[in-house]
């Protein structure tokens, strides 16, 4: 699996630069534009906070949401398609799984660095009581981004057409980003839709990085939270084992 | 023991009911350098695969360094070298990033493959391209990082799949050199290709494949031997012409689209009799037999349409 992780860690090193910088001024824009202007639109607080204080890690739930589906869905999808990373892998001692763990791995690494630029950013507005708070908080948007990542691999791989990519971005995952409790609370959804956001895996990551951060998370509800996002990050892993191999292996 | 063993081989593929490989049977001895000869969709990258030990055999029994591709194909490919149709090369990568990658999938260590890329460029002729992304590189200097990529590990077996199509004259006998030298060191080569000579510059042994079987197989002598005559001379008539001057000609013919094929032991005699029939080609060539001949007679279809 590190193998195969260190060929996308070559092909990092040539980017890192530019994604980094992406990853902090991304953060810090919309953060200055809440705190600063937007902020003071919103009357008084949200769930008895600044709304700065309750859209900064929904807003980082989200972009790490965003961020795996896009490396996992259109890099997997070109890895297999155009690029054939894979297949040039899997004709070394490679297995597909260890193939797709090697994929998932770099996808993690991006969606952990880029969580970090983004707690970097909240914790220079002194948005964290502690640093324990800001690790916490660092490791749930990991959590959050990896446990979609893996099942949108396992299925992306299967994806010989883009326009397949985009049309799910435009539907699923652009619904899921704004209205998973990341930029207003749930409860300001009518009751139907409510229910279905509490089902969606941006929900449990955006609800547990905000109540971290917010000193407001109950052992139980973090134990479902990381419950939902773990299986869900195993299940991935299981079902991409096969398409993986089935698409590989033909 | 043969190095590999191939027994009633077949694939298809799933959510086909197409067969691909529809039973073939060979034997590749080591330090051999064998053929596959067909034209397209033959099957060619079908068997390539399954002897790559990434494709599963849907029928029939393969035998690779004497294990079972399907149970020992992780200890079986680190002592395979392949050589894909389409070279999927990293773009993104340097010449010098391909290969070192590609080694530490093997487990090779960084440190092995710093030295082992610069030996590989320098026997693909490279050395001064190591820096360069692979996008900036010719078909031909592809080609060759390919085949340096492919014997990262040593591999005791080299698959190439179409190794020269679509490069130039002068491209290809850099490759077939380098494929030499392999041969030379010991290295068992198995190819594809859909060119005659091709197969006679670099086969010791081939099988002849068309639509998922193999037609017949040999050296390239014998199989010149066995189906065709010493010479062959080609004739070309003025369309509408052929079919008659086939007939007076009479003896061993074959009609083409657009030309005869004269097989004769002596080309120059047949040639005398084209004109003592009183027939007038427009032009006439006297040649030797090739693979080419070979395959047109066990398929009646030409090579390369
Ligand atoms: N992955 C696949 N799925 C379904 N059918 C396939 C697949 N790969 C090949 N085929 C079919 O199997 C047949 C044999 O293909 P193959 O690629 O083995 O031929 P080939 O001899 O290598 O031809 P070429 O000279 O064009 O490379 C073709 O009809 C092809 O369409
Ligand atoms: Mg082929």
């Amino acid at each position: 699996m590190t193998r195969a992780l260190a060929y996308w860690l070559f092909r990092y090193r040539r980017t890192w630069q530019g994604t980094v910088v992406v990853s902090v001024a991304n953060p810090l824009l919309f953060l200055l534009a809440i705190g600063a202007g937007l902020g003071s639109l919103v009357r008084g607080d949200v769930e008895g906070v600044p709304y700065l204080e309750f859209f900064a890690p929904g807003m980082l739930a989200a972009a790490a949401f965003q961020n795996a589906f896009i490396d996992a869905g259109f890099g997997v999808a070109s890895a297999r398609g155009r690029e054939r990373v894979y297949q040039t892998a899997v004709a070394t001692p490679l297995s597909p799984g260890e193939v797709m763990g090697g994929h998932l791995l770099f996808v993690g690494l991006r969606v952990f660095v880029g969580a970090l630029a983004f707690v970097a950013v909240m914790a220079g507005f002194g948005l964290f009581s502690s640093s324990g708070t800001a690790v916490a908080v660092l490791l749930a948007a990991t959590l959050t981004g990896i446990a979609p990542a893996a099942v949108v691999a396992a299925w992306a791989v299967t994806v010989t057409d883009f326009p397949r990519l985009n049309t799910v971005f435009r539907f699923v995952v652009m619904p899921m980003y704004l209205f998973s409790g990341t930029f207003f609370s749930v409860e300001q959804l009518p009751a139907a839709l409510q229910t279905i956001m509490y089902a969606l895996p941006l929900w449990h990551g955006a609800d547990l990085c905000r109540s971290l951060a917010l000193g407001t998370a109950t052992p139980g509800t973090t134990l479902l939270h990381v419950a939902y996002l773990g299986v869900m990050a195993v299940a991935g892993v299981l079902i991409g084992r096969v398409t993986f191999r089935k698409v590989l292996y033909v | 023991m043969a190095l590999i063993e191939a027994e009633g081989l077949e694939k298809r593929y799933p959510g086909t009911d197409f067969t691909a490989v529809a039973g073939i049977g060979f034997r590749v001895e080591r330090g051999e350098a064998f053929g596959f000869l067909g034209p397209n969709g033959a099957g060619k990258s079908s068997t390539m695969r399954m002897l790559a030990c990434v494709s599963q055999p849907s029928g029939g029994s393969l035998r690779i360094l004497g294990d079972d591709p399907v149970v020992h194909g992780r200890a079986l490919r680190a002592r395979l070298g392949v050589v894909p149709q389409d070279d999927a090369l990293d773009l993104q990568l340097t010449v010098r990033e391909n290969l070192i990658v590609y080694g530490l999938y093997f487990g090779l260590s960084l440190k092995h493959m710093r030295a082992k890329s610069a030996e590989l460029l320098e026997f693909a002729q490279l050395a001064d391209k190591a820096g360069e992304r692979v996008e900036h590189l010719s078909g031909g200097m592809r080609r060759r990082l390919t085949i340096a990529r492919s014997l990262v590990n040593d591999p005791e077996i080299l698959l190439l799949d179409e190794p020269t199509t679509g490069l130039d004259p002068q491209a290809r006998h850099i490759l077939w050199d380098r494929l030499f030298r392999l041969k030379s060191a010991g290295v068992t080569l198995i190819l594809t290709t859909h060119y005659m000579d091709e197969a006679e510059q670099l086969c010791d042994r081939l099988v002849i494949m068309d639509k998922g079987l193999i037609a017949d197989e040999g050296t390239p002598r014998e199989l010149i031997d066995r189906h065709v005559t010493r010479e062959v001379v080609e004739l070309r008539f003025p369309p509408g012409e052929q079919e008659q001057a086939a007939e007076k000609l009479g003896g061993d013919v074959e009609v083409l689209p657009d030309r005869l094929l004269c097989y004769a032991d002596d080309g120059d005699a047949a040639l005398a009799r084209v004109t003592e029939a009183g027939l007038r080609p427009l032009t006439a060539l006297v040649r030797r037999a090739t693979l080419e001949d070979v395959f047109l007679r066990l398929t009646g279809r030409s090579l390369t349409d």
